[in-house]
């Protein structure tokens, strides 16, 4: 039902733009104040839900340690599982968000007869949101040559390599393919995984939805249903120079796909897909293990704090510790007065 | 007990599809067995938290306080302010599901919301409904919902169904933490007087007395002498420990559980015995405190000022002693406050200046990984003095015991203590057998009662979330004819011979330092006939 809503919705979006764009002739609107409207709302909303974050305190050092402490010289730290210094806290960092180094330990749970319960490793998730994130990664940049002029070696570069194969006409790029693939998989994993479709929500299924429409357009549009190349980049270019002008005859199909995008844009920062900010300040995480080595300071005071004193507890129970021959502050007199 | 099913029977029942309804039009049904009694309202008045009163958590009423609602919402926005934790780990959860079957209470339970992820959204969906603008305007199309008395008394059931032992974390991709979540919804129904008395109790104990059972100077002083002549008549040598005393080189804090039940008790003697050997062998100078004579900190289950005021007494201790360094007994939630929240709270505030960086004073190693504390763990410590060849062992005397070892959550995930309690254990017991990859070291289980979860009202509750360890456990006492579990922590030590009495009955449970005191030879000392549980020692012929 859930999904349903979002197909749904992500249908709503493509017929707003094709009618806007199409029926209505809004070209100027859908081709270039929408999609700067959404990079402003994209830019803004990241940067004030991060700057957010940064004003929460992190009033203690709680890393999650993944391994070995830094302990005796003869017992073998994991440096980058739990790290005690800088460099092991970079490193740790660097696995976690270029390789997924968390979701890599996936395991499964399994119930057998008995009373047997086994654990089965399992990659999938991994390796379909290694597959997703970085196939993503290289069409947002092979799409920068839209934006430059000329283009530049490196996005060329990822460019031919992505068209390695050298099949079809124009020739198809392995990222697209793997991107629906990928994306398809993560769709599928909530709807066919009873405790995943358990947890998910609306917005766990729209940006999926939207994101694979997004592909959808844009591969019809290279393969299939043709638009105006140099038109597009006349209007991106245009768009990033500030000298706007919409070229005639590009195509709806076009408008569509730029319109998914800038929704995309717009909804990322009030979404779950702040992720990709939120892993960086994720501070089971992001600091260093090293605890009892280095005192972390809380920047915020507890206030109106009462301790039980050691004079409190002796007042109280100084009887009966003098009577067991324990050590006392005052003599009993003196603390009886 | 009585009303437990047969281990067949508990693990028949588990089954891991959800309802078809959404989860937020499944009523909580609150199930005897599962939950642990309301706080006493004597022990949530005496260290003087909010709201204490009479409720149970039956009845429909609970006898919340008129602006119970304005209440929660102040403390959760102070809380999204005060813990960047909280603020993110509400943020970005993507609901992946990688945490969803790592949680032992899912896993021995299957209720869809022990999934860490659904544990969390019980709070998040509320701070989405509550505080965020698209949750305000969209409200259930954007999972938010608002907060009834009914979603409080879900939280309640459910963030006390939660250990808090960070193991899902481990799997989470951004390393969301849920007992980062449920430590504060813990402290919002705190606010509201909503705490558990296996929590409560304890607490208001630590903070009177310096240990959670309630124990008086005198008794305890009693408790440690009744050991000491059990030790000697075991080996004819009698310990003679140090209490409160000032100009001691070490003080040494242990969990009161060591002190109060088996097989936590051997442990205690354990201690006994190795700080009675090196006295007489090397001149080490360490006293016990009567006053901060607890190192579990049940404060950490209450809020985090509760926390603080309960830590407080081993710095007040230390520095009226006027002691070098702390040494810490074998501890759960201990070491986890000691490694990550200790030197935060009170260090500044309450740390002697005539405390040094720790330095063990009969092998000379320096302790920098404790520089700032001044806290070493004695598995450290011990780990260090046989490394360095201080200790005469006698393995034979442990011939009797195949072990396996469980890394206690807290030390595993909290601080990385993996390494220096096996190289211990192997030290002094002939056979040793680890548990299968993915239930070990960062990967360990919960025993099934940690968090203040150990009560005796929540029986069901506990063998289901100790379903994951006992199988292990099982797994390798039928391959390979493992018959302990050592494990470096009090609650464990609590928890888990019921769970393995339950699950794995061959199974026994033992600390660390029973067995370190079992291989230890004395000079002079009798010759042994029984290990400290007075049970035969394996011939050495065996």
């Amino acid at each position: 039902m859930k999904a349903l809503y979002s197909l749904f919705l992500v249908f709503a979006l493509a017929a707003i733009a094709l009618v806007g764009a199409g029926a209505l002739g809004m070209e100027k609107a859908f081709g270039l104040y929408i999609p700067f409207l959404a990079v402003a709302v994209f830019v803004v909303g990241f940067c004030v839900r991060v700057v957010g974050w940064g004003k929460s305190a992190v009033p203690f050092c709680i890393p999650t340690t993944c391994g070995q402490q830094e302990s005796l010289p003869w017992i073998k730290q994991s440096t980058i599982e739990n790290p005690s210094t800088t460099g092991g806290v970079v490193m740790r960092m660097l696995f976690e968000v270029l390789l997924f180094r968390s979701l890599f330990r996936n395991t499964k749970v399994d119930l057998h007869e008995g009373t047997k319960v086994t654990y089965g490793s399992s990659k999938w998730l991994w390796l379909g949101a290694l597959a997703f994130h970085y196939s993503f990664l290289t069409i947002v940049l092979r799409h920068m040559r839209f934006f430059t002029e000329p283009v530049p070696g490196l996005i060329a570069g990822i460019e031919s390599l992505d068209a390695l194969l050298q099949i079809g006409a124009p020739t198809l790029y392995l990222t697209d393919l793997v991107f629906v693939v990928a994306v398809t998989y993560l769709f599928l994993r909530r709807v066919v995984v009873p405790q995943v479709r358990y947890i998910s929500l609306v917005q766990d299924y729209f940006p999926l939805f939207l994101i694979l429409a997004i592909a959808f357009t844009g591969i019809f549009m290279r393969y299939f249903a043709k638009v105006d190349i140099i038109s597009v980049k006349q209007l991106a270019m245009g768009l990033v120079t500030f000298s706007w002008n919409v070229p005639e005859g590009i195509g709806v199909l076009f408008y569509i796909h730029m319109f998914l995008v800038s929704v995309l844009l717009a909804y990322f920062p009030l979404s779950k897909l702040m992720h990709m900010g939120g892993v960086f300040l994720s501070p089971t995480r992001n600091m260093n293990c090293a605890s009892r080595k280095f005192r972390h300071v809380n920047p915020w005071k507890f206030e109106n704090v009462h301790y039980h004193t050691y004079e409190e507890y002796e007042d109280e129970f100084r009887e009966k510790m003098v009577d067991k021959d324990l050590p006392v502050d005052k003599p009993l007199a003196e603390g009886a007065e | 007990m009585s009303d437990l099913p047969r281990p067949e029977k508990l693990f028949a029942s588990i089954d891991y599809t959800p309802p078809k309804a959404d989860w937020m039009d499944v009523p909580t049904v609150i199930k005897p067995g599962r939950y642990c009694y309301a706080a006493n309202p004597d022990s949530v008045n005496y260290v003087g938290l909010p709201n204490a009163h009479k409720w149970n958590p039956l009845d429909e009423d609970w006898g919340l306080p008129e602006n119970w609602q304005e209440i929660i919402f102040n403390g959760l926005r102070e809380r999204l302010h005060k813990f960047r934790s909280f603020k993110i780990f509400m943020d970005i959860c993507v609901r992946c599901g990688a945490c969803a079957d790592k949680c032992h209470f899912f896993i021995g339970s299957g209720d869809p919301k022990n999934m860490p992820v659904l544990r969390a959204e019980l709070l998040r969906s509320v701070y989405r409904g509550e505080f965020t603008t698209f949750g305000k305007i969209l409200g259930r199309f954007a999972g938010g919902r608002k907060l009834t008395a009914s979603v409080l008394k879900e939280w309640w059931y459910y963030f006390f169904q939660c250990s808090e032992c960070r193991r899902c974390s481990v799997f989470c991709p951004y390393g969301i933490d849920t007992a980062e979540v449920t430590i504060i919804g813990r402290e919002l129904l705190n606010l509201l007087g909503l705490n558990i008395d296996w929590i409560a109790t304890p607490v208001a104990n630590c903070y009177r007395t310096g240990n959670h059972l309630g124990i008086q100077p005198h008794a305890f002083f009693d408790m440690i002498d009744f050991f000491c002549d059990d030790i000697e008549d075991i080996t004819g040598i009698r310990p003679e420990p140090n209490f409160n005393q000032k100009g001691a080189d070490i003080l040494f804090v242990t969990p009161s559980g060591d002190v109060f039940a088996d097989p936590g008790t051997y442990t205690c003697m354990g201690y006994l015995m190795l700080f009675e050997y090196l006295k007489r062998e090397y001149g080490l100078s360490v006293t016990w405190s009567t006053y901060a004579s607890e190192g579990g900190n049940f404060g950490f289950f209450t809020s985090h000022e509760t926390m603080k005021r309960l830590n407080s007494k081993m710095y007040m201790e230390a520095d009226r002693l006027g002691v070098k360094w702390i040494l810490g007994g074998e501890c759960g939630h201990m070491w986890r406050v000691i490694h990550q929240y200790m030197d935060t709270l009170n260090g500044p505030d309450f740390q002697s200046s005539r405390m040094e960086t720790p330095v063990n004073p009969i092998t000379g190693t320096v302790f920098k990984n404790a520089a700032s504390t001044k806290m070493v763990h004695i598995a450290e410590f011990t780990a260090d003095l046989i490394k360095h060849g201080k200790l005469n062992l006698n393995k034979k005397r442990n011939a009797n015991v195949h072990l396996t070892w469980h890394d206690s959550c807290n030390p595993a995930r909290g601080m990385g203590l993996l390494d220096e309690p096996r190289y211990v254990a192997k030290s002094v017991v002939e056979k040793f057998t680890e548990m299968p990859e993915g239930t070990i070291r960062e990967q360990t289980f919960c025993c099934g009662g940690g968090a203040g979860l150990n009560a005796g009202e929540n029986d069901e509750l506990r063998m289901m979330g100790g379903l994951p360890r006992a199988n292990a456990v099982k797994y390798v006492h039928e391959k390979y004819g493992v018959n302990m579990l050592g494990c470096v922590c009090a609650i464990d030590r609590a928890v888990l011979p019921n769970s393995m009495a339950y699950w794995v009955p061959e199974v026994s449970v033992c600390g660390l330092h029973e067995l370190v005191a079992n291989a230890l030879v004395f000079p002079g000392e009798k010759e042994r006939e029984t290990d400290l549980r007075g049970e035969d020692l394996p011939g050495e012929d065996e």
